[in-house]
């Protein structure tokens, strides 16, 4: 036997039992930002590969939504935050070590070069919002750059928006101290997921029968590719030190097995891969907008269960802690 | 970068929870949290069981992830020490620190909103005193001192004492020794 006691209260909120630091707001914010890079990139994609006939709502309008899905993600970031006023920290230093640092930094190249892409497809994509932009001198001037500019700021978006997707997973992955996080293939898959996402987003909103199907393919190969990547984590995770099989332990046949295997693979995965091929294959046209609504699902599900699962990893624990109950135990004296 | 330690007897602490009390009391910790804590730590099967008393905190890690993955560098050694402090004024509460730390010797939070955590008295120890723990242990178990001095009392009892740290597989080179 071995028992590791508390004799005195420690009694922080935020770690005992286990750590749990972090919630919804989180887990959102990772799920908008991959979101946006895969935003970002599929339009940049569309433009460089001259798919304007073939997809024009992800060529032309899909980009004015980064801004909009970033925004929504760094709001619910900011409300994690407890010293809200000191938030401005973030850019009056870099930190190389730090992820979040980079995340902070790369942040804030990302919404400037996303407004140079939504100019460069504005006239075309949004012709009333862009007769506004036209009426200011410098607006018609920035947006006629932007035009003549199109296929190089598409080709520059591209680096920034992986950047993006990617850091959401290093962000978790550098904490060597969560077991469960500490893998290097989770910055790959977070970015697959994004990507993924926006591809549903896609299928989705997307009005053209050619540009459903473009985009349906394209989902199907992410979803396949983030089957792989889940499989490789888990197999790190399984071949790792005692830490990182303990941590494995909560997502096979601990807390968050329903949560990871229902949920995120089931919902968020199989199943839409399968309307999926239906769906190609002519056989199944019904369900349709069912697929990429469980993709989006599954892509929080993801964000949430990896946010939790991590969390509750550790490398020390008290196999008991206090508990007032058990004072409940002693015999009654008058 | 001088290297502090603090060196515990485990074999002469019985577990009172003073150091607790003067850390409190020193550092004006606020009600319900603690920057330090005991462990009581049994292991064997009845009746031959061994109980070990650890009294616990940050272990100001001369590796410290906790400063590492600070995004605004609030996190940070004191004075080219290993000395881990929080600067209020650069802490965003973000908690990335609280993830970083392998020990669970977590940090804790300000109800004002930023991250609070054991200082090593560092505002004794700049006046040549030991922490405010060390100096209330009634047993004297509790030693405090420069690793970077070959006289010192951490040094001698390192040198002539079996020791150990906790779970020094995490890399982070913890300054916080154990007499086993």
């Amino acid at each position: 036997m071995s028992e590791e006691l508390l004799v005195t209260a420690r009694s922080n909120a935020l770690i005992d039992p286990s750590l749990h630091i972090w919630t919804w707001e989180v887990a959102m914010y990772l799920f908008m930002g991959g979101l946006t890079a895969g935003i970002m990139v599929f339009a940049a994609l569309m433009t460089v590969r001259d798919k304007d006939q073939v997809a024009p709502f992800a060529t032309t309008r899909l980009a004015l939504l980064a801004p909009i899905v970033l925004s929504i993600g760094m709001t619910t970031l900011f409300l994690d935050l407890e010293h809200k006023l000191f938030v401005y920290r973030f850019y009056t230093s870099f930190q190389i070590t730090s992820p979040m640092s980079w995340g902070a930094w790369i942040l804030i190249v990302v919404y400037p070069i996303s407004v140079l892409q939504i100019l460069s497809t504005v006239r075309t994509g949004y012709p009333s919002f862009a007769a506004t932009i036209d009426r200011l001198v410098i607006g018609r001037l920035i947006t006629d750059w932007c035009e003549r500019n199109r296929r190089k700021i598409a080709f520059s978006v591209i680096p920034f928006a992986v950047a993006l997707g990617i850091y959401t997973g290093i962000l978790l992955s550098a904490f060597g101290a969560r077991p469960f996080w500490n893998s290097g293939v989770l910055g790959l898959l977070f970015l697959v997921s994004g990507l993924s996402t926006a591809a549903a987003l896609v299928v989705l909103i997307a009005r053209q029968k050619s540009e459903k199907e473009l985009f349906t393919g394209l989902d199907l190969v992410l979803i396949f590719a983030e089957i792989a990547l889940v499989a490789l984590s888990l197999i790190s995770l399984a071949s790792g030190s005692g830490q990182h099989i303990d941590a494995l332990q909560s997502v096979m046949g601990g807390a968050y097995t329903f949560e990871f295997w229902v949920l995120f693979v089931g919902i968020g995965l199989l199943i839409p891969a399968l309307l999926e091929i239906l769906e190609m294959a002519g056989i199944s046209k019904s369900l349709a907008m069912l697929a990429p609504v469980l993709v989006l699902i599954g892509g929080y599900a993801l964000r949430q269960v990896v946010l939790d699962a991590g969390q509750e990893s550790t490398w020390t624990n008290y196999a008991t802690q206090y508990n007032s109950e058990l004072l409940q135990r002693l015999p009654e004296t008058d | 970068m001088t290297t502090y330690a603090m060196v515990i007897d485990t074999r002469t602490c019985i577990g009172c929870g003073d150091c607790v009390v003067a850390c409190k009391t020193e550092n004006k910790v606020p009600d319900g949290l603690n920057r330090d804590w005991v462990v009581e730590a049994t292991s064997g099967t009845y009746p031959n069981l061994k109980t070990e008393f650890r009294s616990e905190r940050c272990n100001h890690c001369s590796n410290a992830t906790c400063v590492t993955l600070c995004p605004t560098g609030a996190s940070h050694h004191w004075n080219d020490t290993n000395i881990v402090l929080v600067d209020a004024e650069k802490c965003t509460g973000c908690k990335a620190c609280i993830a970083a730390c392998p020990y669970d010797a977590r940090l804790v939070m300000h109800p004002d909103g930023y991250i609070d955590k054991c200082t090593f008295c560092h505002h004794r120890v700049d006046k040549g005193l030991d922490p405010a723990c060390v100096s209330s242990c009634p047993t004297r178990c509790m030693h405090f001192g420069s690793l970077d001095d070959p006289h010192s009392k951490v040094n001698h009892l390192l040198k002539t004492r079996e020791h150990k740290v906790l779970v020094p597989e995490t890399g982070n080179d913890p300054n916080v020794y154990y007499l086993i």
